[in-house]
C-alpha cells in the first residue's frame, strides 16, 4: 500500500471500537507470569545448549600483544575457547562502528576479546578469569569535550543557517549566550544484550536474541560473517527494554555464534552487567553554546546552537542541536554538530537521539531567556511558537499543537499560582520550585510489513516488528482487530522473527506509526482477497461478518485458509510538511536547603502525537520516558576516568537510574489530536517524546527552588550547596 | 567464581577454629556481599564455611541494661525489635536507610560490619587496588580516575576508600562493642570504634579480627536517650550508598554525639568533635574533618557534612 496522500475522512479509524481504546497489554499475562520467553531462557529451542561467558578488553586502547588461553582450555567444563587473535577482524554490520571482534587492536574499553564455551554457565565464568593478555596500550589521549568544542566552535559548514545570526545575536535587546553539558547516558536496559546461537555446523545459523530490529540485525550478521541471509534466522519475540541500545548487532550474538562453531553446540551468551558501560553504546557526553536574541516583545530573532559529542571514527556521536532548527520561531537560525573522534565505547544512538540531549540545554537556556525578558516561560514559548519551519518556512508542520499543550499543562498544573521568585517558597527545610519544559522529537517513518491470515474467523499476523516492552502487540493487534471487524481475542500476533516480512522494527519512535500502518495495508490487502473470492465490492468487514449487498457472511464460516501480504510504502507529499511531535512537561520540585538533595514532587505531560492508539500503553511509554528523564536530570552520569578512557560506574548501584522512592504523581495528558500527513492511522509515535525537554523542566523547577542556576547535568547537590540560601 | 569446598558447622568455636586450620576460608552469613565478590573474582575463597546455623540470631537483655545483638540477626529483624525502635532508634534509622527491603532480609550483623567498599576501582579486577590486590597500586588516585564516592578522611595514599555501612554508623555513635570467639575458643569484646583498620600502607586488613576469628554478637550499652536522628544523603532518593551519612544522639541539653558515614573507611566520630556538639555544626565538623585530604571531585564532602548536620539540629 502506498501512502501517497493525506488521510481524509476514514470512517475505520475515526470510528474506531478497537483502535484508541485503553486496552491492557495482550502479553502482560506472559510477563507477570515470567513465562515470556527471553532471550536468555530459550532453553526449548535447541537441544545441549552450553554456556559462553565473555572476556572484556582491559585496556581503553591499543593492541593486544599476546594472550594465553592455555589455563581456560584446561578448566573444568570448558569445550571451547575463541580470542580475537584467532579470529580475522569480522566485517562491520550496518551501523556498527567499533568492530565487535576479531584481530589485535583494541577500540575501547571492555571490547570483547574472547570467549569461554563451557557446560555451566559458573565454569565458563571462571576460565574466562584465567586467560592471560598482555597489551601494548595506545598512546594517551585527551578525553576534555569542552577543550575539543573551544577548539572546533565556529569552524567548518554549519549544518544549518538561515537568515543573519551574527547580526540578530550583535543588535539584539535580549541576548543569551551560555555553555551547557550532559555527560554520557547508558540505556541499562533491564535484560542485559543476550544470545542463544546455533551455528553448530558452521552453515546455518539460528540466533535468538534481543534485538530491537530484526531485518537489521539480520543484515548484519550476514556481513559479519559472510553468510546469506537465507542462512540465518533471527528471533526476537520479547525484548527487556532497548532504548535504542539494541538497534544493532551486538557482541553478545557475535560470540555466541562464533562459540557455536568452535563447540559444535549451540551456546548462550549474555554480557554480563559490569560490561554494559564499556562494551555496547551509549549516548554521547555533549558540550553545548546556545546563544539567544530576542526583541523587547520578547520574541526571538536569533538561535545559534553549537554543540560537540564524542564518537569513535565514522560514528555519528550525539547531535544535541537536532532540533533547534524546528522547534521555536526564528528568522535567523544557526547549528553545528561536531563529532569529536576519541577512543571511548562506541557513542550511538539512545531514547530520542539528538533532541533529548539537545532540550536538556535549550529549554534551560529558554527558561533563561524568559527571565531576562521578565516573561513568564510559558507565555514566552507561546509567543515563539511556529507553525511552519523556521529553517525553510515554505514547509509547513503537518500538525502542530505545541501552544495547546502549554495552556492545557499550565492550566493542570496549577502553573499560574506559582512564586516566581526564586528560593523564596518553603515547606520546613524544603525549598519548592516548579519548571516547564517544551518538548520536541520528528516523526519518522519507515517501510513496515506484514502477513495477514484469516482461518476459521481467526486471523494471523506476522510481522518482524518487535515490541522492546513499548506494546507493539497490543497495538498491532487492536489495528487488525479493528481493519478485519473482529475483536482482540480473534487476533493472534506472531512477531520478532526473521522469517516474518520485513517491519519498521522499533526505534526512532517510528515503530507505532510505521508498523500498525503496515498491518493496516496487510489487513487491506486480505480484506480485497476475501472480497475477490467472495465475488463482491467493498465489503464491510464489522462483528466478525463480511457484508456486501446480499452477501452477509461469519468470516469463521469462511473456507480455508486465506491471506494477503503487504507493506506500508510513504509517499514522497510526507516531504512536504515537517512531521513532528510535541509536548510540555511541568515539575515541581523540592530541595532541601541544608544538603541540596533534590527530590521531585509531582509531574505532567502533555503531549500532542496524533491518534493515541491505545492510551494505556502510550501512558507507560510516556510515563517511563520521564522517569528515564529523572535519572538524567539528577543522577545519571557515567563516570569518565580520562586517565584510562574507560567509564568507571559499572552496574546499577554506581550508574544511578531513578529508582521508585524517586518517582512521584505522575499525569500524562494526550491531546486529542489527528495527524493525516503522518500515517493513514493519522498516528505518530510517543515514545521518545516522554523524554525530551523532561530533564530540563526539573532543572528549572530547581533554579525555581533555590535560585541556583544548574546548567551541567546530572544537577547534584554538590552544584547547588554553594549557592544555597541560609537554613531557615 | 572460583570452584571452593563447602562446610556448614554448628558451633562458633568450631566455626573459628575450621576458619583458622583451612587455607583461604571464608565464613558466609546472608552472603548478599561475598558472593556478588565471588562471582566477580573479587574474592576466591578455597573453602566457604556457612555459619546460618549457629544460631546467634537473637536479641537478648544483658545485666548492663543493653542489649546482646546475634551476629545472625538480619537487618530486617534488627530495624523491626521493638526495644530497638524504642532505645536506639537511630540504628533502626540507619539500617532502614541502607540497601534494599529484600538485602536487609539476607544481610546479617556480623556481615554487615564486614561488609566491603564499593570503591569502583576495587570492583574491576582489571585495575589496580591496594585493597583487592596489595601491591598494585590505586586506580582511584591516578590522574582523572573517578573518586566522587570515596573517602575524605582516615584514608592512606594506598587507598581512599569508603567503609558502606549505614548500620555501623549508627552503632558506633552508640558505642557498640564487637563480640567475638577465636580459633582456641576464647572470646574477647572490641570497641567499634577499633574493629575497623584505617587503611595505612595495608588496605587489605580491614579489621581487628585475627584469622579465623568469627563475629558471635554486638552489644549496646544502655540506652542513652535523647534526640536520636539518622540522615543518609545521595543522589536519589533510595538504594544508593551515603555521599555523607550523619548519625546524630542529642540531649535535652544539647550536648551529644556525631557520627559520620560515607567519608572514611570506617564509621567516623571522635570525642573532641562530641564535646563541640553545643557549639554548633561548624564547630563540630572543624574538629571531625580537620584532618581531611578530599580529591578534587569529593571536597563537597566536607560541606555537605557539615549542612547537613546543621540541617538535622536546625529542624523543629
Amino acid at each position: 500500500m502506498k501512502f501517497d496522500k493525506a488521510a481524509g475522512e476514514n470512517t475505520l479509524f475515526d470510528n474506531a471500537e478497537v483502535v484508541g481504546r485503553p486496552t491492557h497489554r495482550v502479553d502482560g499475562p506472559l510477563k507477570v507470569t515470567g513465562t515470556a520467553p527471553y532471550a536468555y531462557e530459550r532453553h526449548d529451542v535447541a537441544e545441549g545448549q552450553l554456556y559462553g561467558y565473555p572476556l572484556g578488553s582491559a585496556i581503553g586502547h591499543g593492541r593486544i600483544v599476546s594472550m594465553d588461553a592455555e589455563a581456560a582450555r584446561n578448566s573444568p567444563g570448558v569445550r571451547a575457547v575463541v580470542t580475537t587473535l584467532e579470529i580475522d577482524p569480522l566485517e562491520k554490520g550496518m551501523n556498527n562502528v567499533a568492530r565487535l571482534f576479531g584481530g589485535a587492536e583494541v577500540q575501547h574499553y571492555h571490547q570483547a576479546i574472547a570467549v569461554v564455551v563451557a557446560d555451566s554457565f559458573e565454569q565458563a565464568r571462571a576460565a574466562a578469569s584465567l586467560i592471560e593478555v598482555e597489551y601494548e596500550k595506545g598512546d594517551p589521549e585527551d578525553y576534555d569535550l569542552g577543550a575539543a568544542f573551544e577548539r572546533l566552535q565556529g569552524s567548518g559548514e554549519m549544518d544549518t543557517d538561515t537568515g543573519d545570526v551574527e547580526s540578530a545575536l550583535s543588535g539584539a535587546a535580549v541576548m543569551l549566550d551560555e555553555m551547557y553539558h550532559t555527560p554520557s547516558h547508558s540505556h541499562m536496559a533491564m535484560e542485559p544484550h543476550a544470545s542463544v546461537v546455533d551455528w553448530s555446523d558452521g552453515d546455518r545459523m539460528t540466533v535468538w536474541t534481543s534485538n530491537q530490529m530484526i531485518n537489521w540485525n539480520h543484515g548484519s550478521l550476514a556481513t559479519t560473517f559472510g553468510l546469506d541471509k537465507e542462512k540465518i534466522r533471527v528471533e526476537s519475540p520479547y525484548i527487556g527494554g532497548g532504548f535504542g541500545g539494541k538497534l544493532w548487532l551486538r557482541a553478545d550474538a557475535v560470540l555466541a555464534a562464533l562459540g557455536s562453531r568452535a563447540a559444535g553446540a549451540p551456546v548462550k551468551v549474555a554480557l554480563p552487567r559490569p560490561m554494559i558501560m564499556n562494551n555496547t553504546t551509549h549516548r554521547s557526553e555533549t558540550v553545548q553554546r546556545i546563544r539567544m536574541a530576542a526583541g523587547e516583545d520578547g520574541k526571538l530573532t536569533g538561535i545559534w546552537h553549537e554543540a560537540a559529542s564524542h564518537t569513535l571514527p565514522d560514528g555519528r556521536g550525539e547531535n544535541a542541536t537536532a532540533q533547534t532548527p524546528y522547534f521555536y520561531a526564528s528568522e535567523a537560525i544557526r547549528t553545528k554538530h561536531h563529532t569529536v573522534s576519541m577512543s571511548l565505547p562506541e557513542s550511538a544512538d539512545m531514547r530520542a537521539p539528538g533532541e533529548a540531549s539537545g532540550l536538556m540545554a535549550l529549554e534551560i537556556a529558554m527558561d533563561e531567556m524568559a527571565e531576562k525578558l521578565g516573561m513568564d516561560p510559558v507565555a514566552f514559548r507561546k509567543l515563539n511558537d511556529t507553525q511552519v519551519n523556521p529553517s525553510n518556512p515554505d514547509q509547513r508542520f503537518s500538525d502542530r499543537h505545541f501552544v495547546e499543550c502549554l495552556e492545557r499543562g499550565a492550566a493542570t498544573f496549577g502553573w499560574a499560582d506559582r512564586n516566581t521568585a526564586p528560593g523564596a517558597t518553603r515547606d520546613g527545610q524544603w525549598l519548592i520550585g516548579h519548571g516547564v519544559a517544551g518538548a520536541y522529537r520528528g516523526a519518522l517513518v519507515l517501510p513496515s510489513g506484514a502477513r495477514a491470515l484469516l482461518e476459521g474467523g481467526k486471523l494471523v499476523v506476522e510481522t518482524d516488528m518487535t515490541d522492546i516492552g513499548t506494546g507493539s502487540y497490543t497495538i498491532l493487534a487492536q489495528t487488525a482487530a479493528e481493519t478485519m471487524g473482529l475483536t482482540l481475542d480473534d487476533i493472534e500476533m506472531r512477531m520478532g522473527n526473521s522469517a516474518f516480512p520485513v517491519s519498521s522494527g522499533s526505534g526512532g519512535q517510528f515503530g507505532a506509526a510505521s508498523s500498525s500502518a503496515g498491518v493496516y495495508a496487510a489487513c487491506m490487502a486480505l480484506r480485497a482477497r476475501i472480497a475477490e473470492e467472495l465475488g463482491v465490492e467493498e465489503p464491510e468487514f464489522r462483528e466478525g461478518r463480511v457484508i456486501a449487498g446480499n452477501t452477509n457472511r461469519a468470516l469463521s464460516e469462511l473456507e480455508g485458509e486465506i491471506d494477503a501480504v503487504d507493506s506500508i510504502e510513504w509517499g514522497d507529499f510526507q516531504d512536504e510538511y515537517q512531521m513532528a511531535t510535541f509536548g510540555a512537561h511541568f515539575v515541581e520540585v523540592g530541595v532541601h536547603a541544608g544538603t541540596g538533595e533534590t527530590r521531585v514532587r509531582r509531574m505532567l505531560a502533555v503531549c500532542d502525537s496524533g491518534r493515541i492508539l491505545n492510551p494505556v500503553t502510550a501512558r507507560s511509554q510516556v510515563i517511563g520516558g520521564m522517569t528515564m528523564a529523572v535519572g538524567a536530570a539528577l543522577s545519571e552520569d557515567m563516570a569518565l576516568d580520562s586517565g584510562r578512557g574507560m567509564f568507571a560506574n559499572h552496574d546499577l548501584a554506581g550508574y544511578e537510574v531513578a529508582v521508585h522512592a524517586d518517582i512521584p504523581e505522575q499525569e500524562v495528558i494526550f491531546l486529542d489530536t489527528l495527524d493525516p500527513v503522518a500515517s493513514p492511522l493519522k498516528a505518530k509515535g510517543v515514545g521518545e517524546l516522554g523524554v525530551c525537554g523532561v530533564a530540563a523542566a526539573v532543572a528549572n523547577a530547581v533554579y525555581n527552588a533555590t535560585g541556583v542556576r544548574v546548567r551541567d547535568y546530572p544537577v547534584t547537590l554538590d552544584k547547588l550547596i554553594g549557592g544555597l540560601p541560609p537554613l531557615g | 567464581m572460583r570452584a571452593f569446598s563447602y562446610e556448614k558447622v554448628s558451633d562458633p568455636a568450631q566455626a573459628a577454629a575450621r576458619a583458622a586450620e583451612v587455607e583461604g576460608a571464608k565464613f558466609l552469613a546472608g552472603g548478599t556481599n561475598l558472593l556478588d565478590l565471588m562471582k566477580l573474582e573479587i574474592e576466591r575463597p578455597a573453602h566457604v564455611i556457612d555459619v546460618n546455623g549457629l544460631g546467634l540470631d537473637e536479641i537478648t537483655e544483658t545485666d548492663e541494661g543493653g542489649l546482646r545483638i546475634g551476629a545472625l540477626v538480619t537487618n530486617t529483624a534488627l530495624s523491626a525489635d521493638a526495644r530497638i525502635r524504642r532505645d536506639y532508634p537511630v540504628l533502626t534509622r540507619a539500617i532502614a536507610a541502607g540497601a534494599s527491603g529484600q538485602l536487609r532480609n539476607k544481610a546479617t550483623t556480623g556481615g554487615n560490619l564486614l561488609q566491603r567498599t564499593r570503591c569502583p576501582y576495587f570492583y574491576d579486577t582489571a585495575q589496580p587496588c591496594n585493597k583487592r590486590a596489595p601491591g598494585s597500586g590505586c586506580a582511584a588516585l591516578s590522574e582523572g580516575a573517578f573518586s566522587r564516592q570515596l573517602g575524605v578522611i582516615g584514608t592512606s595514599d594506598a587507598c581512599i576508600a569508603t567503609h558502606p555501612s549505614d548500620m555501623a554508623v549508627g552503632m558506633r555513635v552508640l558505642d557498640a562493642m564487637v563480640e567475638t570467639v577465636t580459633p582456641e575458643g576464647m572470646t574477647r569484646t572490641i570497641p567499634l570504634e577499633e574493629f575497623h583498620l584505617l587503611p595505612g600502607d595495608t588496605p587489605e586488613q580491614e579489621s581487628a579480627l585475627m584469622p579465623g576469628e568469627l563475629i558471635t554478637a554486638v552489644t549496646l550499652p544502655a540506652p542513652v536517650g535523647g534526640e536520636q536522628k539518622y540522615h543518609k544523603v545521595r543522589d536519589r532518593a533510595s538504594y544508593a550508598f551515603a555521599l555523607v551519612s550523619v548519625a546524630l544522639i542529642r540531649q535535652p541539653d544539647g550536648t551529644g554525639r556525631v557520627a559520620l558515614g560515607g567519608v572514611a573507611p570506617k564509621p567516623w566520630r571522635s570525642a573532641a568533635a562530641d564535646a563541640e556538639l553545643p557549639n554548633g555544626a561548624a564547630a563540630v565538623m572543624a574538629e571531625l574533618l580537620g584532618g581531611a585530604r578530599p580529591t578534587e571531585e569529593n571536597a563537597f564532602k566536607i560541606t555537605l557534612a557539615e549542612r547537613t548536620l546543621a540541617a538535622m539540629l536546625a529542624e523543629e
